[in-house]
């Protein structure tokens, strides 16, 4: 999966050798520099974030604001963990985006398998309400699903939230039949000549072809879930049941002038998220880039 | 999508007519087992489409006409409650700001996306670092940018309304004052979203042929003519497919409102979507926001059915 960088630096050699003489090493320099300053300025947001929530209060309203505390402070985290069970919130977020990504992935698999390979009544009209189901708003369907979720009994409790997205993903199917498609025919027939049933194709030839995809949608879904603001909101009420995107906007309303508390629970809302990036960028960039093109 | 799915279509039919006839035979034989195999196969995502979409829709439809608080006695309402939506101003204000917003936000996001996918194309070694900066607002919580971005719209202690200050300019109260309170959703949209559109441009004109490029340098085009005319052309799906989604997207802009304002949003910061969780889940009037609900995705299937009519006219497959 290398081939974004290898593109990039194809297209900087030939870039380099059409342009001819060494005019272009200024335009280059002109180019980091335009790039540099803007990279600075989108990351500058949570540099303020970060090292304001190491101030003490009185440093919040020093004018002109400085981005570096002059006294750093762990005040604002000791409120921030005193103030809300963060360790839970953080742990039903995971739990929550884990088990929606891993079920969503085994059921999408499957149906994307049942649509691109198994000859059955009604698949081309299925196929279609499939799709057709991507254009409706999550906001119409909500309301009756909080009437829905009122007669199950699961009104505030997490199977509201990882039911829903876990067995049905329209998306996910979608992008996976494309790639069941392109797997040939003539591998799974083998197997078949050798007594494979469904099941075990599945198991055994698709699903290991299928990898890429499904760590780009794994990724993807993971992402969306863990960082899901509506449905949370819509369905939970106690703050123990709390995702951590719901506990830290329940915080704001509690500390609202306490800058450093806020933003120290804003860091440890962001911070998670933004260490994995760190460490996977290149497989979550291509996962996300992975999932929007292929729709 | 027209293009890969054109291409494995072909492959599966050609695949399908070298396999022998005895195949085709044994494959239609097996037809009443296949469909059991298929609806096993489909079982999970089957249910969940019925139970929490199809179902859900049918249900909403209903509830449209219906006077319903969820818990006491349902009444047919008829057009009333579309009457009462149409005759609201607050629901009018809403609307208007859902437009000003998206069109604020969709040309920002994607002149400024693909601006920076340009520089980056030639940023060589350096790209992966530009892209962590870029793409880390994607993947933090919108709760936490909203609450970094209150921050920083406050005027007593935002350096951003310092530095305004300092070059000269007036520092507009964002969040206060009713004109600006629309352009700094935007602004937060922007820089959150920013890193999306600029990631699908980089694969957009990533997978454009070079050999046109090359006929174009030939050609002795300059750099603004290749951009006009070879480089937007063919990253016509790329620009249609992002300008689809980004204005469903803005369409359905909620979370920073809400984490801004809470349930007591001022007339011209409420959108769409903010009016419908007010109506349903603080009024709990399901019926009258069921309807609203309805009449956004009306819009969202005009204005994407608009966008697919004309793209024959402005978009180029190279397949």
């Amino acid at each position: 999966m290398s081939t974004f960088s290898d593109t990039i630096s194809r297209a900087v050699t030939t870039a380099k050798g059409a342009s001819g003489s060494g005019r272009p090493a200024r335009h280059k320099l002109l180019l980091h520099a335009v790039l540099l300053v803007c990279a600075i300025g989108m990351a500058l947001p949570f540099a303020w974030m970060l090292f304001s929530s190491f101030k003490p209060l009185g440093e919040i309203f020093m004018q002109p604001p400085k981005l570096f505390p002059q006294d750093w402070n762990q005040q604002g985290y000791r409120t921030a963990l005193g103030g809300a069970d963060f360790v839970r919130g953080f742990w039903n977020s995971t739990y929550i985006a884990l088990t929606v990504t891993a079920v969503s992935l085994l059921t999408s698999a499957m149906a994307a398998y049942a649509f691109a390979r198994i000859d059955f009544w009604g698949r081309r009209w299925l196929f279609m309400v499939f799709l057709a189901t991507m254009m409706v708003p999550g906001q119409l369907t909500i309301i009756p699903l909080y009437i829905i979720m009122g007669w199950l009994g699961w009104v505030d409790t997490h199977a509201a939230i990882i039911v829903p997205p876990a067995l049905f993903n329209a998306f996910g199917v979608f992008l996976l039949r494309q790639y069941v498609k392109g797997i040939p025919v003539e591998l799974e027939e083998a197997a078949q000549l050798d007594g494979a049933g469904r099941v075990r194709r599945f198991v055994t030839i698709i699903l290991p072809l299928l990898r890429t995809p499904l760590t780009a949608l794994g990724i993807f879904t993971f992402l969306a879930q863990w960082n899901n603001f509506f449905y949370p909101l819509i369905f939970l009420n106690s703050s123990d049941k709390f995702t951590l995107p719901l506990l830290v906007n329940q915080f704001m309303g509690q500390y609202t002038s306490d800058w450093p508390t806020l933003m120290a629970a804003t860091t440890l809302l962001a911070a998670p998220m933004l260490i994995v990036f760190a460490f996977a960028q290149r497989q979550i960039v291509e996962g996300i880039a992975l999932s929007g093109s292929k729709s | 999508m027209a293009v890969s799915s054109a291409g494995s279509r072909a492959r599966a039919q050609l695949t399908s007519a070298e396999g022998d006839v005895h195949a085709d035979r044994r494959r239609r034989r097996r037809r009443g087992g296949d469909t059991a195999a298929g609806y096993l196969f489909l079982a999970p995502q089957l249910l969940g489409l019925v139970v929490f979409m199809v179902g859900p829709l049918l249900f909403a439809l209903v509830l449209a006409f219906y006077h319903w608080d969820g818990f006491g006695t349902r009444s047919f309402a008829g057009l009333s409650n579309f009457a009462e939506i149409m005759s609201s101003p607050r629901i009018q204000c809403s609307a208007v700001n859902t437009v000003w917003f998206t069109v604020l936000q969709v040309p920002g996001l994607m002149l400024t996306g693909l601006f920076f996918a340009l520089l980056m194309q030639r940023a060589g070694k350096l790209t992966p670092v530009y892209r962590l900066a870029f793409f880390a607002p994607v993947i933090t919580s919108s709760v936490a940018v909203a609450a970094i971005w209150l921050w920083l719209f406050n005027p007593d202690i935002s350096p951003v309304s310092n530095a305004l200050h300092g070059i000269g300019l007036p520092a507009p109260n964002w969040l206060q004052d009713a004109r600006f309170i629309i352009p700094a959703f935007a602004i937060v949209g922007i820089w959150q979203g920013l890193g999306y559109q600029l990631v699908m441009f980089m694969a957009g004109l990533q997978s454009i042929d070079r050999s046109y490029l090359e006929a174009a340098l030939l050609d002795g085009c300059s750099e603004w003519q290749k951009l006009r005319h070879v480089t937007i052309p063919l990253l016509s799906p790329t620009i249609l497919f992002l300008s689809i989604t980004s204005i469903i997207g803005s369409f359905q802009v909620f979370d920073y409102i809400y984490v801004f304002f809470g349930d007591g949003a001022p007339d011209s910061a409420r959108t769409i979507v903010y009016e419908v969780v007010q109506i349903a889940f603080g009024d709990f009037n399901f019926g009258e926001a069921s309807a609203l609900a309805f009449l956004l995705f009306l819009a969202l299937l005009a204005v994407t059915g608009c966008q697919l009519a004309v793209q024959k006219r402005w978009v180029h497959y190279t397949e």
